[in-house]
């Protein structure tokens, strides 16, 4: 590694921390233990039956696919009646609801979320029979590089 | 003009399972955003995206400020009868958007 | 908080190009050129390669809804003197180039620019509307999977020459070329992003830091920001230099557009 090279890493290294962005107050795992309780009430949430697909490592916030799968035969008897998502740093905790039922077939969701940073993102889902299932996961997030100009 | 696009099969056997994915045209903005003039952008999301078969509800979300712009959202449905699945969005300063695709059912 | 994430990242950054072995293209032997979409993560790829969810295709539609209606003076839309759009295959693989009547090059833009003002006889779409970003995603879309092949025109030379010196050339406030980065170190990791080789085959590309779709101008003017250099105006022609420069660079490789990149 000679000088030159160095000095370019240096320089490189620089633009980076000239750009990262300051994200507005955000949410906290208090916060999000608040909303969860305002869905589960008292209720217990034990964790398996979901399961939530993120990408381990985020390459932009802005966009960041996730799927959330509930196992249930979704039959009139049993189904998942609703699913709901939260995070813990954006700045409100809710991210979405779906209310579903036995005319789903299946208890899948896909859409896209944002997320200002690293953070852990938790999934529940209820059953019609009132029970509620939990999935998290531990998401990384990297900012991008080259922003946009301040105009 | 139409700034929706939506994918689900044309036809689906009977009591199968299909597949329903949307994306909206929309800036989702968060309302947490300063603007170029330091002020913050005022909040517009789409609130609520719901869908019915032949009129039946089978799908209901409410979103959040952190759902990403230009919303997709992808669920499934059992396709029991022919007809129509309507989906609807409707969201801050009175946003709208009504969209109608067929599918048969055998 | 910020200053000390700040030089968390310098740290982090100079540990890993102290530890990456330099691992340029092996000259004259494998292509070793990379298209972005082979530096992002599955989830972004899969987004991109499925029309369903590729959000870009919400532009293309929107240009396909553009290309029948009627504008200006002339009451003309592009259908009625294009008929369908299947006319426009290929022709993003070709472009920046020379206009008939002109000696001077214009890119994808530029030329529906051209179409909107001399041959519709309407108002300029400004560069970076909606409007002209759907056409050209419309257009850009008809040549997809299609290899780069710019035109064998010698009038291009001195301009693409030109497009080159700025590639090479140091400038902003942290002194790089476009080059130090996307040639010299290409592939390894600022701060958490890939370097990208920096290949122009996926424009107009939906990019997730927008939240919508851009063309390719907007995202050489980021890199310009990136370095704290002044961007040229947004008329100038240095940017069709520097993108004649780098779809010669290209010259092959399969275009993506709509692409979606971080
Ligand atoms: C009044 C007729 C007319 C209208 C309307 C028109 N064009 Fe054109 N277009 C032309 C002509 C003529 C050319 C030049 C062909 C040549 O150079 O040989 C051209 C060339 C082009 C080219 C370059 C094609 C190539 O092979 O290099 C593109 C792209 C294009 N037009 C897009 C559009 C779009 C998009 C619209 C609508 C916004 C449009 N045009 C409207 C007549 C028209
Ligand atoms: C400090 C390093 C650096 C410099 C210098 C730099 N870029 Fe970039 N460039 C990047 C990074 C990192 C990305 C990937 C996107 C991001 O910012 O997250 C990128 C992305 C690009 C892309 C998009 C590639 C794609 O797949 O779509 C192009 C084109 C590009 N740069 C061109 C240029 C040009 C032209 C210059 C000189 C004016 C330049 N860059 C200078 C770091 C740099």
């Amino acid at each position: 590694m000679d000088r030159r090279r160095f000095l370019a890493g240096a320089a490189v290294a620089t633009m980076v921390t000239t750009v990262l962005p300051c994200g507005p107050a955000s949410a906290t795992p208090e916060a999000m233990a608040a909303a969860i309780a305002k869905v589960v009430g008292n209720a217990p949430v034990r964790e398996g039956r979901v399961s939530l697909d993120l990408p381990p490592l985020v390459e932009n916030g802005n966009t960041v696919p996730l799927v959330v799968s509930v196992e249930s035969p979704m039959t009139e008897a049993d189904y998942i009646k609703a699913i709901h998502v939260f995070n813990e740093k954006n700045p409100q905790p809710d991210v979405f609801s779906v209310r579903l039922g036995p005319r789903n077939g299946r208890a899948v969701v896909g859409t896209r979320i944002k997320l200002g940073d690293s953070q852990k993102i938790v999934a529940i889902a209820e059953t019609s029979g009132g029970q509620f299932w939990s999935a998290s996961a531990d998401v990384i997030v990297t900012l991008a590089a080259c922003l946009e100009e301040a105009t | 003009m139409v700034n929706v696009l939506i994918n689900a099969p044309k036809t689906a056997k009977r009591g199968s399972i299909v597949e329903i994915k949307a994306l909206i045209l929309h800036p989702m903005e968060t309302g947490f955003r300063p603007g170029a003039n330091g002020r913050i952008i005022p909040r517009n999301i789409i609130e609520r995206f719901t869908a019915t078969w032949n009129g039946t509800g089978i799908f209901d979300m409410e979103m959040s400020p952190a759902i990403a712009a230009n919303p997709f959202v992808s669920f499934f449905a059992v396709a029991n009868e022919s007809g129509t699945i309507g989906l609807r969005w409707t969201g801050d300063e009175g946003f709208v958007v009504e969209e109608r695709i067929g599918i048969a059912v055998e | 908080m910020t200053f000390v994430r700040g030089v968390l990242c310098l740290v982090i950054v100079l540990a890993s190009s102290w530890a990456v072995a330099q691992g340029t293209a092996d000259k004259g032997g494998a292509d070793t050129r990379r298209s972005g979409y082979q530096d992002m993560g599955e989830a972004l790829q899969k987004m991109q390669a499925d029309d369903t969810a590729n959000p870009g295709m919400l532009f293309v539609q929107l240009g396909g809804q553009l290309w029948g209606k009627a504008a200006g003076a002339a009451g003309k839309s592009c259908a009625d003197c294009h008929g369908g759009v299947a006319s426009m295959k290929g022709v993003a693989a070709r472009y920046p180039a020379i206009p008939k009547g002109s000696d001077s090059p214009v890119d994808l833009e530029g030329r529906i620019d051209l179409c909107r003002t001399a041959n519709q006889q309407a108002d300029r779409l400004p560069s970076g509307s909606r409007e002209l970003l759907a056409l050209e995603a419309y257009v850009a879309h008809q040549s997809r999977g299609l290899p780069v092949s710019p035109p064998d025109d010698p009038r291009l030379a001195p301009f693409r020459a030109h497009g080159k010196d700025l590639w090479q050339a140091r400038q902003g406030q942290l002194n790089l070329s476009c080059a130090n980065c996307h040639d010299d170190n290409a592939g390894r990791k600022l701060a958490g992003v890939t370097i990208p080789q920096a290949h122009p085959t996926g424009y107009p590309i939906y990019r997730l830091e927008w939240q919508t779709l851009g063309s390719l101008k907007r995202r050489l003017r980021n890199c310009l920001v990136g370095i704290r250099a002044e961007p040229y105006a947004y008329d100038a022609p240095d940017y069709v230099m520097l993108e004649l420069f780098l779809m010669d660079r290209a010259r092959g490789m399969p275009l993506e557009s709509p692409a979606v990149r971080p």
